[in-house]
């Protein structure tokens, strides 16, 4: 990837300020993509749960709610520890951005974690994604979920990697701010799928 | 190496209360949805609460409080289009006559 | 309409400064990855072209007697996926809209260079994973409509997968451009003087952005179906399969649009120039393109009018689709009126434009033939369909694409075409189109379905027909292949502007620098005021 970089020397000179505003613009671009992403899932929730209410009432109840209120504790947390690193890079404050990103990663291996206890547990009692409707928008939208949520690990552990290297400071932090939009999303569609699924299915 | 002047930076405090509020109205919801159980208004109240953490959650963590009027643009289509796709697929589903 | 641009540039043009296979396929260059499309595209258009042929000289007798018939059902399915997925919705956006955007607004590139090479290696994954797929290849069709779709023993989640890794290229060509257009435009370079080319694609952007993940879903869905098992359109699973048509066109009408927008902002670029006029009513025609991109997220269920939806729906959705042919009169119109009283010149490109003004129109009205709903109930997949969608498609998307070649072609590559035998081309190509095309409206009306390998006999005399303008419509092809090859090699050395052109991209050397301009330009107004200057 060196040559490419050495390919394009002149067209490098991108200021940083533009750099920031068109990277920040893109990601709420894509934002919106992934929202109708889910939207296909969200759209077939709504359509099966009016046309089977019993069906996911009972099927809900099979669900581990506090594990999913735990999930939700942990997830809404580690948006939190995001935000307040987006800040402190933005203040100069590179230890802290680098805590707080450890803690957000931390966060969401503890929620993949979690996720994995859940999905044993739904296989040994032999509920499968085609067990039934309920089940397949379970594990559809959860699965969806979880693989954004490794997606965003992997970016956030790039972006600590180079605020170790110091990559980041007051004035240049496009990465930090657009990363931790990525993950405030992981977070919004969580809070839809925790009470869709496991409170009022 | 210009200094994003014009931009605003969040204070550590502000996203501590929205926190504090954000855990505040996940009790709430399991509370209302677990304990109250308000019957076939259970999702509707759900959902109000879903949307406002997530309002509350865009406006601060996310910045789009400071963020241009094109952003809020390409924020809120996106969810006028699903709103789209869930109701007029609705349409077609529910109003079918089955022989 | 601007300053500060050097008519005689002594940099190596983007085409020269390097050379090699890293030089192309490492690179972050605009221009060469709209090369790179251009080429892939081409040759997927090949393909599935020659797959047309095959299956129109099938369709020669009524017996079947080249290829089986499930043979020509696999046939369709990759004609049909190659020409959508592969050719026309990366088409004109991805080859064309890579290279004009940035010169048209006066950038140096695109605003995620990266991602912009990372778009075209998706594509390229897409396109490997669809080879694979070639082994067992699926006979679903281009919709892959459930039920069949997650039943048939062909290899379905192969295709599909490979479309879903597409869909990301799309939606993340789409996203650069929006940015692009956004924070990149040259100093001056207002909304309302921007290239009408830049409006189109810019409405097709968010299109691509916003209506692909829905299909992204929706086959991921279908492949979930095949493998997991789960049931959302499985009826004995208490699924449903309409709801998979309502999903798939929730993209794939959009997708439509995807694929026609922009063949209009072609079109709006090619007629002024060669009419000597300013554009007629530029705001309706930049207005109409996006209004055309919000309405068409409104219509999608007038293709399922006959799979059993709902009634109320049914009539929901046709009032809609004729708000949808409102702001694609209004483009017309307005064409038309550009061209009223122009001294135009007869230009190969200028003779593509007016053929896309005429077989649109074609493809455009007889479009509210079936979004009527009474008349779709006895149209729907018979001929009269696919008439009309390869008149809007080819007549439209495709005329469009091949006068925007032969349009920019000097810009490009730096040399001109052979317009004599571009108009020859064009003379074969527009002739056997109306021959292969037109006959189907009747034997649609007359009932012949589509999608069979044989028919009765009574069809025989207009299928005939139909499948000699194929071959008419090939030579013409191959003509153009022609001409566009070797121009590459002995074409007479382009200026700069040919055509005397206001456009940005015309005001640097031709092929542009590697940055494009010397030095930024700047706008002082719009590019359509010809008459004034001369």
């Amino acid at each position: 990837m060196e040559q490419l970089t050495a390919d394009h020397v002149h067209v490098h000179h991108i200021d940083p300020v533009e750099e920031y505003e068109q990277s920040k613009f893109g990601m709420w671009l894509f934002l919106g993509t992934e929202i109708l992403l889910f939207g296909g899932l969200f759209a077939t929730y709504a359509i099966f749960r009016a046309k089977y209410p019993e069906m996911f009432h009972l099927d809900h109840l099979k669900l581990d709610w506090e594990l999913g209120a735990l999930n939700t504790i942990i997830l809404i947390g580690s948006s939190m520890t995001m935000a307040i690193g987006v800040t402190a890079s933005k203040k100069g404050n590179n230890k802290l951005l680098i805590i707080m990103l450890a803690i957000t990663i931390i966060c969401g291996l503890v929620f993949g974690f979690n996720k994995y206890l859940e999905y044993t547990a739904k296989f040994a009692h032999h509920i499968y994604p085609d067990t039934s409707i309920f089940f397949s928008l379970y594990f559809m939208m959860t699965g969806l979920h979880m693989l954004h949520v490794f997606i965003g690990l992997i970016v956030l552990l790039i972006i600590m990697i180079l605020a170790i290297k110091g990559r980041y400071s007051a004035s240049y932090n496009t990465h930090v701010e657009v990363g931790g939009l990525y993950w405030h999303l992981i977070d919004l569609i969580w809070i839809y799928l925790f009470p869709l699924l496991y409170l009022i299915g | 190496m210009s200094e994003n002047h014009d931009e605003h930076i969040t204070p550590y405090k502000t996203y501590i209360i929205i926190w504090l509020i954000l855990m505040a109205l996940t009790v709430i919801t399991v509370y209302v949805a677990r304990e109250i159980d308000l019957g076939s208004i259970n999702l509707f109240v759900a959902m109000i609460i879903a949307s406002i953490k997530a309002t509350i959650v865009a406006l601060f963590f996310m910045h789009l409080k400071y963020e241009d009027s094109i952003t809020w643009v390409f924020a809120l289509y996106p969810l006028f289009l699903l709103s789209l796709l869930i109701g007029l697929t609705s349409i077609d589903v529910f109003n079918r006559i089955v022989p | 309409m601007a300053t500060g641009t050097a008519a005689t540039i002594s940099e190596p043009s983007f085409l020269e400064y390097k050379s090699g296979f890293r030089s192309w396929f490492y690179t972050t260059d605009h221009k060469r990855i709209g090369i790179l499309y251009l080429v892939s595209i081409s040759i997927f258009f090949i393909i599935a072209g020659s797959i047309a042929i095959v299956m129109r000289a099938e369709l020669f007798t009524p017996e079947s007697n080249i290829v089986s018939p499930h043979t020509y059902n696999v046939l369709f399915t990759l004609h049909g996926s190659l020409m959508v997925f592969f050719f026309i919705v990366p088409g004109i956006s991805a080859s064309l809209g890579n290279f004009l955007i940035p010169l048209m607004i006066g950038a140096r590139d695109v605003a995620f260079p990266k991602l912009n090479l990372g778009s075209y290696w998706l594509y390229l994954i897409g396109a490997a994973i669809l080879l694979f797929a070639l082994l067992e290849p699926a006979d679903t069709g281009w919709t892959f409509y459930t039920p069949y779709s997650a039943k048939t023993n062909t290899n379905v989640i192969l295709l599909t997968l490979g479309i879903f890794v597409l869909g990301f290229s799309s939606i993340l060509t789409g996203l650069n451009f929006i940015v692009t257009i956004h924070k990149m435009r040259a100093p001056g370079m207002t909304w309302h003087r921007l290239p009408l080319f830049i409006w189109a694609l810019y409405s097709t952007a968010i299109l691509q952005l916003l209506a692909t993940p829905v299909v992204g879903i929706t086959l991921l869905l279908l492949i979930a179906e095949r493998t997991l098992g789960i049931g959302f359109f499985d009826p004995d699973k208490g699924g449903d399969p309409v709801l998979f048509q309502n999903f798939f066109w929730f993209y794939s009408h959009p997708a439509v649009y995807i694929m026609i927008i922009p063949a209009m902002g072609v079109i709006s670029e090619i007629l002024p120039v060669f009419s000597r006029k300013p554009i007629f009513g530029y705001k309706a025609i930049a207005y109409s393109s996006v209004a055309i991109a919000i309405i068409s997220f409104f219509v999608w269920a007038h293709h399922l009018f006959v799979a059993g939806i709902s009634e109320t729906a049914a009539i929901i959705f046709s009032f809609l689709t004729f708000l949808v042919a409102v702001p694609t009169a209004i483009k017309v119109f307005n064409w038309l009126a550009t061209l009223y009283k122009g001294s135009i010149q007869f230009h190969s490109a200028m003779l593509y434009a007016l053929s896309f003004l005429f077989l649109f129109t074609v493809g455009g009205l007889t479009g509210l033939h079936v979004g009527a709903l009474a008349a779709d109930i006895h149209l729907h997949d018979t001929y009269f369909v696919v008439a009309h969608m390869h008149y809007v498609m080819i007549g439209g998307t495709v005329m469009g694409f091949f006068g925007a070649l032969h349009f920019w072609y000097p810009k490009w590559f730096g040399k001109m075409l052979d317009d004599t035998l571009g108009k020859i081309a064009w003379f074969f190509v527009f002739i056997g189109f109306n021959v292969t095309f037109f006959p189907q409206f009747f034997l649609g009306v007359q009932g012949m379905p589509r999608r069979y390998a044989t028919y009765l006999p009574e069809f025989e005399s207009l299928m005939k027909l139909s499948t000699i303008g194929s071959w008419i419509l090939a030579i013409g092809m191959i003509i153009m292949a022609y001409n566009l090859i070797k121009s590459l090699y002995s074409g007479e050395k382009a200026p700069d502007n040919p055509y005397n052109s206001l456009s940005l991209e015309w005001q640097t050397s031709s092929p542009p620098i590697l940055e494009n301009f010397k030095e930024i330009p700047v706008v002082t107004d719009w590019s359509y005021g010809y008459g004034k200057k001369g």
